[in-house]
């Protein structure tokens, strides 16, 4: 076991498949500059620094996808996926389909996103939901450093155009990664804990909110089972609807706003497949309608709180 | 009389066929057998020129106005009017229709109808040619609409930074969807645009496909013998309407006319009649090859089934 930070796992990652596969490059805004090592590593025909020019980095991206290479782009901030939402999601992920199968993406879009620097609306935005919606395309949202490492590896490796959103707050969060870990594969939820009572349903940062939520319920003696989605799409159904079976109640959990968040999709997939278990009403914990504040407190009143998940619990309980 | 690289008389009965293509897909459509189009007659000279340039290692991108570029580079008719019907036996499965059509055989890797999304993947493309070691160059079409797009500069100038092999064909054909040019950019054409990239770029008579053969062929010289891009400026005119149906009431008459005697089939056939290279004859011989060629063409694509539903889903993800 090694310890190391988010930021690190993920040019572990890069460094590991840039050295297994050629194909493999990174570029974007500053990447060269940032991921020294990686620069001083392959060189600077692999390792490129860009415009700030959104649009064209993905365009690129996807056009060197189609004919050959495996390119990574840093887009740095989830916000900015705007001005590359064209070659992003009408050509990366379309172009498959309109060929007939004739061309694949195999490519990787990198962003920051979430609270935790005061960084304001225009740079934090939780947007993973957009590209959920969009056919074609693969969005992870990982929660820990080997997950980062393992479900880059992964993207990396995919054939399809793969969207590795990273919470800007866990960054510098540092955990173990075993130094064989190979590749997970997209798509498999994790089981952070498991319980009998509640199944709390979560991503990126907010699964450490479920996890302290879940050792204040077991206080009071009830047992919550806490789901890493790890994958938003493909989408581990198996894995909540085994869960919500076993317990009965379900709570989802993240920093996206709620209409038509993931949590709406997790919600109607369980009163679809798994109403009879269910012995209270799914709820939701959700970022607000609003567009994220700079101010500190605000920024922290924007994502959901341990104690707002205890609660919501209880009320699911029965008090 | 020198002998052109580029035989006008072959180039003529290419153009001829692209023409033939256009109208009877305008037709097919009229009778409810095929969905709109957007056509690129009187740009045939641009496409028959530039593509005739190219080598079989090299790549297309082009956009909307497609037909012509698939056509010279000797896309298979009935194929292509099979796509445009959404059969089976198109180019996509009848997945793109006439809009996106793309074929990998051909090195055609992408019909883009978003305006400037051809010049964003282009790069890439560029890019993939020199990382991969392979040769080739990458021929992006487009329109002066599209270079009206920031994608446009920004395509240019990452060309030009990383130096990519790409060359950039512009054909200004004075429309943009609705709207006439001039309302939208003061410059009179888009070359002047590239020398602030640092881009090469040569304007040329769009209506005469020897003279974009051979501006083709030297930039294409240019792309091999310095890596970096070029850009090439066609002027020419969109002589049917943005979109099929289109009654073309928005378009100034004077203007019209003019560019009609300027079409380029009639000019090119008027100009090897008046050689000696073409008689009444000729013309009637490439006429009867060329609608013998659609009418197999739309005898295929009318044989050619739709496909199974199951299609639907299949080739959303590798």
């Amino acid at each position: 076991m090694t310890t190391m930070t988010v930021n690190d796992a993920i040019s572990a990652a890069l460094a590991e498949e840039m050295q297994r596969d050629p194909t493999v490059m990174i570029f974007g805004e500053g990447v060269a500059t940032k991921r020294r090592d990686l620069l001083e590593r392959f060189g600077a025909t692999r390792v490129r620094n860009t415009p700030l020019a959104e649009g064209i980095i993905a365009g690129t991206a996807a056009g060197a996808a189609a004919t050959g290479l495996r390119p990574v782009v840093d887009l740095l901030f989830a916000p900015f996926l705007c001005y590359a939402m064209d070659e992003i999601v009408n050509s990366a992920g379309k172009l498959r389909y309109i060929s007939g199968g004739q061309f694949s993406f195999p490519m990787v879009v990198l962003a920051m996103t979430g609270a935790g620097w005061g960084v304001g609306a225009q740079h934090n935005h939780n947007v993973e939901s957009w590209f959920v919606h969009s056919p074609g395309l693969k969005i992870v949202m990982p929660s820990t450093p080997a997950d980062f490492k393992g479900l880059m590896k992964s993207a990396i490796r995919d054939d399809n155009p793969v969207l590795v959103f990273a919470d800007i707050a866990l960054g510098y969060s540092a955990g173990e990664v075993p130094e064989e870990a190979d590749a997970i594969p997209l798509g498999k939820a994790a089981v952070r804990r498991e319980g009998r009572d509640v199944t709390l349903v979560s991503y990126a940062k907010t699964v450490g909110t479920c996890m302290a939520a879940a050792d204040t319920l077991a206080g009071a003696g009830i047992d919550a089972e806490v789901i890493d989605l790890r994958s938003l799409k493909p989408l581990d159904e198996d894995a909540i609807l085994r869960s919500v079976a076993k317990t009965g109640r379900l709570v989802v959990v993240h920093e996206a706003s709620r209409l038509c968040g993931v949590g709406a999709e997790i919600a109607a997939l369980v009163a679809e497949k798994a109403f009879a278990s269910l012995r209270a009403p799914v709820l939701r914990l959700t970022g607000p309608d609003a567009p994220a504040p700079a101010s500190f407190p605000l920024e922290q009143a924007f994502v959901p709180q341990a104690d707002a998940i205890v609660a919501a619990v209880r009320s699911q309980m029965g008090g | 009389m020198s002998i052109h690289p580029l035989d006008p008389v072959q180039a003529l009965e290419r153009m001829m066929l692209i023409r033939a293509y256009e109208e009877t897909l305008i037709d097919l459509h009229g009778r409810g057998r095929a969905a709109g189009t957007c056509t690129s007659v009187g740009q045939e000279a641009a496409a028959v020129g530039v593509v005739s340039a190219l080598t079989a290692d090299d790549l297309i991108l082009t956009n909307h106005r497609s037909a012509g570029h698939l056509l010279a580079r000797g896309a298979d008719p009935g194929r292509m009017l099979a796509e445009v019907m959404g059969k089976r036996d198109g180019y996509c499965g009848g997945k793109s229709g006439s809009l996106h059509i793309s074929a990998k055989d051909l090195g055609v890797v992408l019909t883009s109808t978003i305006v400037g999304g051809e010049l964003a993947l282009a790069t890439g493309v560029g890019l993939s040619r020199r990382m991969l070691g392979k040769p080739g160059i990458v021929a992006c079409f487009f329109g002066d609409g599209a270079a009206t797009e920031g994608r446009f500069q920004e395509s240019l100038n990452l060309a030009a930074v990383w130096t990519l092999p790409i060359l950039y064909v512009c054909e200004n054909n004075q429309w943009q969807a609705f709207v006439h040019r001039k309302e939208t950019m003061l410059a009179d054409g888009i070359a002047g645009h590239a020398a602030a990239l640092g881009v090469e770029s040569a304007v040329v008579d769009g209506n005469d496909p020897l003279a974009m053969f051979d501006a083709a062929s030297a930039a294409i010289d240019s792309i091999r013998r310095t890596g970096k891009p070029f850009l090439l400026e066609a002027m020419t005119y969109r002589l049917r309407g943005h979109f099929e149906p289109d009654d073309q009431a928005y378009v100034d008459r004077t203007e019209l006319s003019h560019w009609r005697d300027r079409d380029p089939i009639l000019c090119l056939r008027t100009r090897l009649e008046r050689e000696g290279r073409l008689d009444a004859e000729g013309i009637a011989a490439i006429e009867s090859r060329v609608r013998a060629t659609m009418e197999a063409a739309t005898a295929f694509a009318d044989a050619s089934p739709y496909p199974g539903l199951d299609a639907l889903t299949t080739d959303v993800y590798a």
